[in-house]
């Protein structure tokens, strides 16, 4: 009897014991940064900050930083691409714990995550002496006010890539304008070609983007002002962009492909559709999943982006990204030296454009002549960055992004796939997306304003 | 007695009702004390990972967290929220569709090859049970991404099938077919396990019963409905609230189709998606722990409603 109660309590004890072990070894892993590096560590005693980030060529550009810091080493992980990372990091300032020091963000998620309070004006420890490097609206889309919030990296110029061997075969030249880009995917179409383009609903950047360039303003918001937001996704130029790009789905001229799927790349590998309307860093990205390096090495070629009024041409951008200090780090001084300093080196950023992952924002790097003129490999050694990327870059004016684009994204991607399936048109999405959105923005407490 | 049970403890207890001795009552004690005691690693198992988090998710429901208001006490104004939200009612609409539909096939497929495979012996028979039953062994994530390659318009096989009549074959996750698509991975997941429910619940009915009723001139067919079917009808309302339960609860295929469904698995899915969106997307954890409860309320009303209807028939839980 005894014996039995004692081998109960035993066997009790132990269970919770073993559970202690459990629940302590987890928050162990959280306290103690830097255990699971993808990198080498190269000067052990230095301190260590860790950074989150999904470049294709980050190892390098970590190494780079490693070998040429004595007083500060980088630990880096990559938690996935986009959205996958926004995430986890969303989870981790939730939470309040678990973000890295240095998280990599886009442009359009900077406000999304500054009126949460998860970001550091990176200003206050120095960030201003790289300022230097950077055109005044790069460093604009990371400022608000005299604060900064990250430090810019690269950007995403929008351009009109496309198949040289499809328009040869059909006797097309490059589309000035959206109408241009209409009639000659008709073309191909009668002559038996392949679809001309691709409406993916998991890229609603890119059709926030090209509804911007009609003359759309979807927000307005002002982060010294963050209770006041100003929602306008269904304007004329929003609707007719969005009918536009439908009337191109119903009458079958472009395809309904999420992007950077598996099928998606074996379509643009194969030939499937004969533009790719994209950003300067989307080559990096398809090569890298094996486009370009088979049976269609050197087929692409790029031009600037088609438009709506060529007298008046509009550049927009998708994508480009900027290293930001979270509120969590331990030692914000020294995590704004690695914001500004990672991908900062010339050995790096000459990996990154050479490799095309990314578009430099650096002035050292945009005014080299190395950069301007480099023939490109991957289109088929064509001056891309002089003759298309650069002057969309400059002629790019910035874009104002709302602090709930997460939510914004999740609407315009669920009715861009209702659009692509044939449920409804471009202009009913636009009323969907707009309704959706100012609800969601009252909800959260904010003032809305059309 | 000394060697008696922490059940037999508590059996004898109810029975001696005579005053007991201060001795006895020490032993009572002591016995009492080592029931607790045999149950503990499973309370505190309990207590730690469903009960805390419960009531913690319970808490976190009951305020409101905006983005420009920061974080107030609400009472149920969540629920009010998740009840009248377009987005969660869908959702709801869709599982309790899907279950409507789903779990008559499961149950239909599974109950027809148990009846199968008992009344047939071979060494085929043993092996049909294995294959049958491996899809559910293959993990829930493993078998989605499987299925996603081979619904994949490029690489699938159904795109060559179509292609030989010269067809387009269907992409089976877009927003037209994706309720057929699931159904399919489901089935093919959980027909097995339930089989093999089924397939347990026939070997145990002694076989006695059916030579009484070959002498009374049963042919097979009439041996498989009129005797076998009623005497599984606690293994088939056992697997029923399970497959009802799971469903409602749908998650992890759509969860892992949704990035190779073109659009057609949104964010507001099923309720659960729609939570985990909530939560983990959107940083709005204390509407996802409403939504994640105000889920719980359905099932269980679905559950009670379904066992209400049912409690005649079965002896399962009554």
């Amino acid at each position: 009897m005894k014996k039995k109660a004692l081998i109960a309590a035993f066997s009790a004890v132990a269970i919770a014991m073993a559970l202690a072990a459990c629940s302590s070894g987890g928050s162990g892993g959280g306290s103690s940064v830097a255990k699971n590096c993808t990198n080498k560590i190269v000067v052990k005693s230095a301190p260590v900050v860790t950074v989150w980030a999904w470049y294709p060529n980050m190892a390098k550009v970590v190494d780079n930083f490693n070998n040429g810091h004595k007083d500060v080493q980088v630990c880096w992980t990559n938690v996935g691409q986009g959205g996958d990372e926004y995430n986890k990091f969303q989870t981790a300032v939730a939470a309040n714990k678990g973000a890295p020091d240095v998280v990599m963000l886009e442009a359009d998620h900077l406000a999304n995550y500054q009126i949460q309070g998860a970001l550091v004006d990176i200003s206050k420890y120095g960030a201003n002496s790289v300022k230097k490097n950077f055109s005044e609206g790069a460093w604009k889309d990371v400022s608000v006010g005299t604060a900064v919030y990250a430090a810019p990296i690269d950007g995403g110029p929008m351009a009109m890539i496309y198949r040289k061997d499809i328009f040869d075969k059909y006797g097309i030249t490059p589309p000035t304008t959206w109408a241009e880009y209409q009639e000659d995917a008709k073309k191909v179409k009668a002559a038996g070609g392949p679809l001309f383009g691709d409406l993916g609903s998991n890229v609603p950047a890119v059709m926030m983007a090209l509804q911007i360039q009609k003359g759309a303003t979807p927000f307005t918001y002002d982060p010294t002002k963050p209770k006041n937001v100003g929602v306008s996704l269904d304007d004329s130029a929003s609707k007719d962009v969005l009918d536009y790009w439908g009337g191109l789905v119903k009458d079958g001229l472009v395809g309904t492909q999420d992007q950077f799927t598996a099928d998606y790349i074996s379509g643009v590998v194969g030939g499937k559709y004969a533009t790719y309307i994209s950003a300067a860093w989307a080559p990096g990205y398809l090569s890298g999943a094996g486009v370009g390096k088979g049976a269609d090495r050197g087929l692409f070629a790029s031009a600037p982006l088609p438009q709506w009024d060529p007298s008046n041409p509009v550049s927009v951008n998708w994508g480009g990204s900027a290293f930001a200090v979270t509120t969590q780090a331990t030692d914000k001084k020294l995590s704004t030296e690695v914001a500004t300093g990672l991908y900062a080196d010339p050995a790096s950023l000459e990996d990154g454009w050479k490799n095309q992952v990314i578009f430099p924002l650096n002035q050292g790097v945009l005014k080299s002549d190395a950069f301007i003129n480099a023939q490109v490999e991957f289109f088929n050694g064509q001056t891309v960055n002089k003759d298309i990327y650069i002057p969309a870059e400059n002629a790019y004016k910035g874009f104002t992004y709302s602090p709930f684009q997460v939510y914004y994204y999740a609407q315009l991607q669920a009715e861009l796939a209702k659009v692509n399936g044939g449920k409804e048109t471009g202009s009913e999405a636009a009323t969907a997306v707009q309704t959706s959105v100012v609800a969601y923005a009252k909800k959260q407490g904010f003032t809305v304003t059309g | 007695m000394t060697s008696a049970s922490a059940i037999a403890t508590s059996r004898s207890r109810r029975a001696s009702r005579p005053p007991l001795s201060a001795g006895q009552r020490a032993a009572q004690r002591r016995k009492a004390f080592t029931g607790w005691m045999f149950i503990a690693p499973f309370g505190v198992v309990f207590l730690l990972f469903l009960v805390a988090p419960l009531l913690y998710a319970f808490g976190l429901s009951l305020f409101t967290k905006g983005l420009a208001t920061g974080t107030q006490f609400a009472w149920f104004a969540n629920y009010a929220a998740a009840f009248t939200d377009p987005s969660f009612l869908r959702g709801v609409v869709f599982v309790v569709t899907f279950s409507l539909v789903l779990i008559p096939i499961q149950m239909f497929l599974s109950l027809a090859i148990a009846l199968v495979l008992d009344a047939v012996t071979t060494r085929f028979a043993r092996f049909s049970r294995l294959v049958i039953f491996l899809p559910y062994a293959i993990p829930a994530v493993i078998g989605a991404i499987m299925w996603g390659f081979l619904y994949s318009p490029t690489f699938g096989p159904l795109g060559q099938v179509f292609g030989l009549f010269g067809g387009h074959a269907p992409f089976l996750l877009d927003g037209d077919h994706v309720f057929g698509g699931l159904i399919n991975v489901v089935t093919w997941q959980w027909a097995g396990y339930y089989m093999i429910i089924i397939y347990a619940a026939l070997q145990g009915i002694d076989p006695t019963i059916y030579e009484a009723a070959k002498i009374d001139g049963a042919g097979p067919l009439q041996v498989a409905f009129r005797i076998k079917v009623p005497l599984v009808t606690n293994a088939l309302l056992l697997i029923l609230v399970f497959a009802l339960i799971g469903t409602l609860q749908f998650f992890t295929e759509p969860a892992v189709l949704r990035p190779v469904s073109n659009g057609g698995i949104t964010a507001d899915f099923t309720p659960n998606l729609y939570s985990y969106t909530t939560a983990f997307s959107y940083a709005q954890f204390n509407y996802a722990s409403a939504i994640s409860f105000a889920l719980g309320i359905v099932v269980f009303v679905c559950v009670y409603v379904f066992l209400f209807i049912t409690r005649k028939r079965g002896s399962f839980l009554s």
